[in-house]
């Protein structure tokens, strides 16, 4: 679905990424670990258009993204869940959404906007219940349901989330990545940047880890949460008991 | 909202109308001039209002596009053609009626180009100069466009008060009425003119753009285009992650809102009879900005609303010579006591506010 081969990118004369090459197929969920700074926003942002690459190429779907703006790439159908939810605080919800079907209405029509709408309130009922408030009163956890539904709400084929479990709580952490299981379920393609590796592990397919702009290890999920190098740097896993082994 | 929408502008007409005969039967249809002045001046602040409250772009510029708008009307209106009458293009241009000709005291043919063609040429070049600032400056955030814009409206000034053909310090007077209708059997002549006996029609000339502005904001930031205009306003990189073409919205935004003044601009000269640069001047643009932050920014009705009201004040020489003092002034409190607009205060809970604060100092003073 998207292929990434030896992009550099950064902000001006710093480069934050370093020759990264991954791929994502079809109906996976696949994960980017990593501590902070790695450039783990930086590498979707150049995905999602809103950070210009300096070298190598983003294929998605045969086409080259480094090609198309920001937001020609979500007409391509490559959504971003931003960092930090970045929801329209002086909006409804309602209206966060249907603005998050721009791209939709504009392509296929307003009613089969109308009919995602609906889809999104079936997958969040908390949404239809908060479809008046102003998204800035909503919880945290709602915020990011709200963010995961706006970028849904532009059918998408591949959905990026930066760090939907910042700030949230334990319980709630769950209840996000369990709709992202859903979400892999329902036939979306999602790309899941996380801090919280162990939830992030446990719900994806494969999974990547970055350091420093570089991609250190790579496999499947389930290799990866056994990983002596993974449980020690992002797992907490305490060091001394993984060398005596 | 749709009917909501309908009723205010209903009312709008209902008040037009009815002030209108208010100042028949009273006597006082010398208060009509400075109403009908404060409704073009009130068409830059819709366009403004647009731009500011709703894309969320300031520009301390829009004097400029005024500028332009009234400044060529005038010049092309008042320009004699006849020197270049030769010329293939003044000859087409005649042959397609769209010049008309005129006498000076001597009985000499003059060449005027037509109040309608000077109109579209007028409103055209401010639409294009919007396009061509627009795209290298649009970029801009902030203070930053705030200045760049500053320095667009002061390009605009200083060319307007160094060329002869706009005047110079003196301006350009005696620009000829603009006949919309003439000529329908039936319907009297309407046209934009100062002409006291066309008081009461211009009055209506200015109030019918007015209102047909707000219709079209209106419906226009309920739509759509508004709601992504609002979500540029939020945060730019998130609407551009939504998928809005946020520096497109930017741009049609800007080139609508110097649309607004440019027509505002070529009316207005037409109804003076003249322009001059202070039209142009900076403190036109501080004083738009400031009626746009005291009607409340994202507030259509609001910035109507003082539109109207301040620049009624200000033409009636309330302020007397202070006036751009007391814009500035206004722009200051606003900003400190009332930045959602003069609208929004809620006077009662900002007592109590004030009050409880007051008291809890009090106490606070006395238990130490």
């Amino acid at each position: 679905m998207i292929t990434i081969q030896n992009l550099d990118s950064g902000y001006g004369k710093l480069r934050v990424l370093k020759g990264i090459s991954m791929h994502v197929d079809a109906g996976e969920i696949v994960t980017i670990i990593g501590a902070n700074g790695a450039g783990k926003t930086t590498l979707l942002n150049t995905i999602a258009g809103l950070v210009r690459p300096v070298n190598g190429k983003i294929i998605f779907n045969q086409q080259d993204l480094s090609l198309f703006k920001a937001h020609q790439i979500v007409a391509l159908g490559c959504s971003l869940v931003p960092e930090g939810r970045q929801v329209f605080a002086t909006m409804s919800v309602e209206e966060n959404l249907v603005l998050g079907g721009h791209v939709c209405s504009k392509k296929h029509g307003r009613s089969t906007a109308a009919g995602e709408l609906e889809r999104q309130y079936a997958l969040f009922p908390v949404l239809k219940e908060r479809r008046g408030q102003l998204a800035g009163t909503l919880s945290g956890g709602e915020q990011q349901m709200l963010a995961m539904a706006r970028a849904l709400m532009a059918r998408p084929t591949l959905i990026m989330m930066d760090e939907p479990s910042t700030g949230l709580a334990p319980l709630i952490v769950m209840e996000i990545f369990r709709i992202v299981q859903k979400m892999r379920d329902e036939g979306n393609t999602v790309l899941l940047v996380e801090q919280n590796a162990r939830a992030a592990l446990g719900i994806a397919d494969r999974g990547y880890v970055l350091e420093t702009g570089k991609i250190v290890l790579q496999g499947p999920a389930a290799e990866l949460i056994e990983d002596g190098e993974v449980k020690r740097a992002y797992l907490g896993r305490d060091y001394e008991t993984i060398t005596d082994r | 909202m749709n009917t909501k929408k309908n009723i205010g502008v209903l009312g709008l007409l209902g008040l037009v109308i009815m002030i209108q005969l208010l100042t028949h039967w009273t006597g006082t249809q010398y208060y009509l001039t400075q109403l009908t002045m404060s409704a073009y001046y009130s068409l830059v602040i819709l366009g403004l209002c647009v731009l500011m409250g709703y894309a969320g772009q300031i520009s301390l510029g829009h004097a400029g596009f005024f500028a332009i708008g009234g400044y060529l009307a005038a010049a092309l209106t008042t320009h004699d053609l006849t020197p270049y009458s030769n010329t293939l293009i003044i000859q087409v241009l005649n042959r397609c009626g769209l010049l008309i000709q005129g006498q000076d005291i001597y009985g000499d043919v003059l060449l005027y180009f037509n109040p309608w063609v000077s109109c579209i040429l007028a409103i055209s070049a401010a639409a294009l100069t919007a396009l061509v600032t627009g795209i290298p400056v649009l970029k801009l955030k902030g203070h930053y466009l705030a200045m760049a814009t500053l320095g667009f409206g002061t390009i605009i000034y200083r060319i307007v008060l160094a060329s002869a053909f706009f005047g110079e310090a003196d301006g350009i007077s005696d620009v000829p009425p603009f006949t919309l209708v003439s000529g329908i059997p039936g319907l009297p002549v309407i046209e934009v003119s100062g002409d006291f006996s066309g008081r009461v029609q211009n009055y209506y000339i200015a109030w019918s753009m007015v209102i047909a502005g707000t219709l079209l904001l209106l419906n226009l930031i309920d739509s759509r285009v508004g709601r992504a205009l609002r979500s540029i306003h939020g945060s730019e990189e998130t609407a551009d992650a939504m998928g809005i073409n946020t520096a497109r919205y930017k741009l049609k935004t800007f080139i609508l809102s110097a649309i607004f003044a440019a027509a505002a601009g070529v009316f207005l000269t037409h109804f003076n009879g003249g322009i001059g640069p202070s039209e142009a001047g900076i403190m036109k643009s501080v004083r738009y900005v400031a009626i746009v932050a005291v009607g409340g920014m994202a507030n259509i009705w609001g910035a109507l609303t003082m539109g109207v009201l301040l620049n009624f004040l200000s033409l009636r020489g309330i302020f007397g010579t202070y006036d751009d003092a007391v814009f500035g002034l206004i722009l200051i409190l606003i900003m400190l006591f009332a930045p959602e607009g003069i609208l929004s205060i809620r006077i009662r809970q900002r007592l109590r506010n004030a009050f409880s604060s007051s008291t809890s100092e009090i106490r606070g003073g006395e238990s130490s």
